[in-house]
């Protein structure tokens, strides 16, 4: 909680000091007021909060103006201002750019929860205790094992290419739907490694203590070990998600348009490089909105149940 | 201030603490003299604990002060790292590190922080441990210990850099009679070799034996403050007796 919040409550709402605080005392306390030394310190605080504002923002704007001026004082500015940030070329560009982000984006909506499920439960099997679950248990680290190491791009290939090559039926053709697949394939290897280091971190004693009313494996795992880990790995999960927005380009090998191969079209024709910069400022526009999301997601989350305090 | 002989090492003046709407402490007030052991009783959900982590920095207060040393330690600009050095805390819940052995656990603060070489933190610590028959735990985990030997451990990694003042939260909650009287022993001890220190517990019997001054915390407020004969004996409070008349039916006085 921030301690600001609470002093600022304090002061407009005066205390009528805790219930039945005079009953049985027989001391009426008179209602709190703010001394003069809690003033002075809220006082000094805000100059000091106003003072660090002050300083940050002028470090930053100092920072700013010599990049600016040495960038732009730099002998080729004006060539390389031309050939990557040319307003004209970053016009033209942007329509098809846009159209193929809508690619990225159907690809980034389908295969990230389908990784998550995916590696969630490769990491669930993967924690399994007891002989009986050996042979899953062994696959799952095979799996894990195996395309964790495989590259990407050659496991595109392999399947964009191989899987048609195979001629079987009822099995799709289509170059989309088959990178898609490579993609769920290589990102849930990481993912579940990652959800597994978050099961894993949770305290034995947690287990012990949801075991102990009662819950089975399952239910233990379910509300009160998955909670937990989850919280933990969300700052490595959108990692994975943001890298995954950027793998989704990696479809073109298969001839599809996304908008890295829309922005590797327009450059062939002009020999301007301009729209690469609208399609890479594009993917940093779309990353930033998820990355905020998760860290407003998480920092409520614990400031309900944190024990606090100013350390 | 410091010099003069009689002044209380910690002091605390109408120190106020809120949690959003609710008032836990409201104007408690508490000098706590040297070599002294001042005991907080009260129940559960009186601010005991709060007391403890306002004194030691790990919450801020609303207003009021907490003197240490004749040194504002509320006060914004001072120090808090130094301050805490000079403060030795056990928590109710232990604390202990998981991911270190006891003595590692006990002498980390000694070599990071007090700059004491390894071989002397641990000849320190080994020897702590002896009196509170832990010696043979020495390279254990905490979550291998049980509940009274992790409280133990707890008490030496705060007793070993011989702070100004000791704050102990519920020291004896986990231990059996015999170890209560051992942990007992040791405060005396401590108590001896000049240490001040503030205890919150619930274990009257050890509370009425090692207090120099009982203090009563109800409704935010210390209701009332006397030695241990006086509180414990001739109680003035109405709250205070109804407090103790409770405690003595469930047999734990
Ligand atoms: N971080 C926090 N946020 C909100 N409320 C808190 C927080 N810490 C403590 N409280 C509340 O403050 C009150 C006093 O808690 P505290 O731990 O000081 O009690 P205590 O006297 O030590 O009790 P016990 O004898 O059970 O240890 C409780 O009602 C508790 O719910
Ligand atoms: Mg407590």
């Amino acid at each position: 909680m921030s301690e600001q919040s609470v002093s600022e409550s304090d002061v407009s709402v005066p205390s009528v000091g805790p219930p039945g605080g005079s009953d049985d005392t027989g001391v009426v306390r008179p209602p709190y007021v703010p001394s003069e030394r809690r003033l002075a310190r809220e006082a000094y605080r805000r100059s000091r909060t106003r003072r660090s504002a002050i300083v940050a923002t002028a470090s930053t704007l100092a920072v700013a103006a010599v990049l600016f001026f040495v960038i732009t004082g730099s002998p080729g500015w004006p060539v390389t201002k031309k050939t990557f940030l040319d307003p004209g070329y970053a016009r033209s560009a942007l329509s098809p750019v846009l159209h193929g982000f809508v690619l990225n984006l159907e690809l980034l909506a389908v295969c990230g929860p389908t990784i998550l499920v995916l590696g969630l439960l490769i990491a669930a099997v993967r924690t399994l205790r007891g002989p009986v679950f050996l042979p899953l248990r062994l696959l799952a680290t095979a799996y894990v094992d195996f395309f964790r190491g495989f590259p990407l791009i050659i496991l595109l290939l392999l399947i964009v290419f191989g899987v048609p090559a195979l001629q079987l039926q009822g099995v799709t053709n289509d170059p989309i739907l088959l990178g898609g697949a490579a993609l769920v394939i290589n990102y849930s290897a990481y993912v579940a490694e990652v959800f597994r280091a978050g099961i894993e971190s949770v305290h034995p004693s947690q287990r012990a203590a949801a075991r102990s009313i009662g819950l089975t494996y399952a239910q233990t795992m379910r509300f009160v070990v998955l909670p937990q880990a989850v919280r933990r790995v969300v700052p490595a999960l959108v990692n994975d998600m943001a890298s995954l927005q950027k793998d989704t380009g990696l479809v073109y090998v298969g001839g599809a348009i996304d908008a890295v191969a829309a922005a590797h079209i327009q450059v062939a024709s002009s020999f301007n490089y301009t729209p690469l910069v609208v399609a890479g400022l594009g993917f940093v526009i779309l990353t930033i909105p998820m990355t905020r999301y998760a860290d407003w997601l998480t920092r409520r989350m614990d400031r309900r149940r944190a024990q606090g305090g100013i350390v | 201030m410091s010099t003069v002989a009689t002044a209380p090492v910690l002091r605390f003046e109408s120190v106020r603490k809120t949690f959003g709407e609710q008032v836990i402490l409201d104007g408690v007030s508490l000098d706590v003299p040297e070599h002294s052991v001042t005991v907080l009783i009260g129940a559960s959900g009186s601010g005991k604990s709060t007391l403890l982590r306002c004194a030691n920095l790990l919450e801020e207060v609303d207003d009021g002060a907490i003197w240490l040393d004749g040194e504002d330690v509320t006060d914004p600009r001072v120090d808090a790292d130094a301050v805490r050095r000079r403060i030795g805390v056990v928590f109710q819940a232990y604390n202990l590190f998981p991911h270190l052995n006891v003595l590692d656990n006990i002498t980390l603060g000694q070599r990071r922080v007090h700059k004491v070489t390894r071989a002397e933190a641990e000849r320190r610590a080994l020897e702590l441990l002896d009196r509170l028959g832990l010696a043979a735990k020495a390279k254990e985990y905490p979550d291998r210990l049980s509940g009274g030997q992790q409280q133990r451990v707890a008490l030496v990694r705060a007793i070993v850099s011989e702070p100004r003042v000791l704050l102990l939260d519920e020291i004896t909650a986990a231990l059996d009679p015999e170890l209560v009287t051992e942990v007992l022993s040791v405060v005396r001890d401590l108590k001896e070799q000049g240490r001040t220190m503030v205890l919150a517990t619930h274990e009257m019997a050890f509370a009425r034996d090692v207090a120099d001054q009982v203090c009563f915390l109800a409704d935010g407020v210390i209701l009332e403050r006397g030695t241990s004969a006086q509180v414990f004996g001739d109680p003035q409070h109405e709250r205070t007796r109804r407090f103790l008349s409770r405690v003595r039916e469930a047999g734990r006085l």
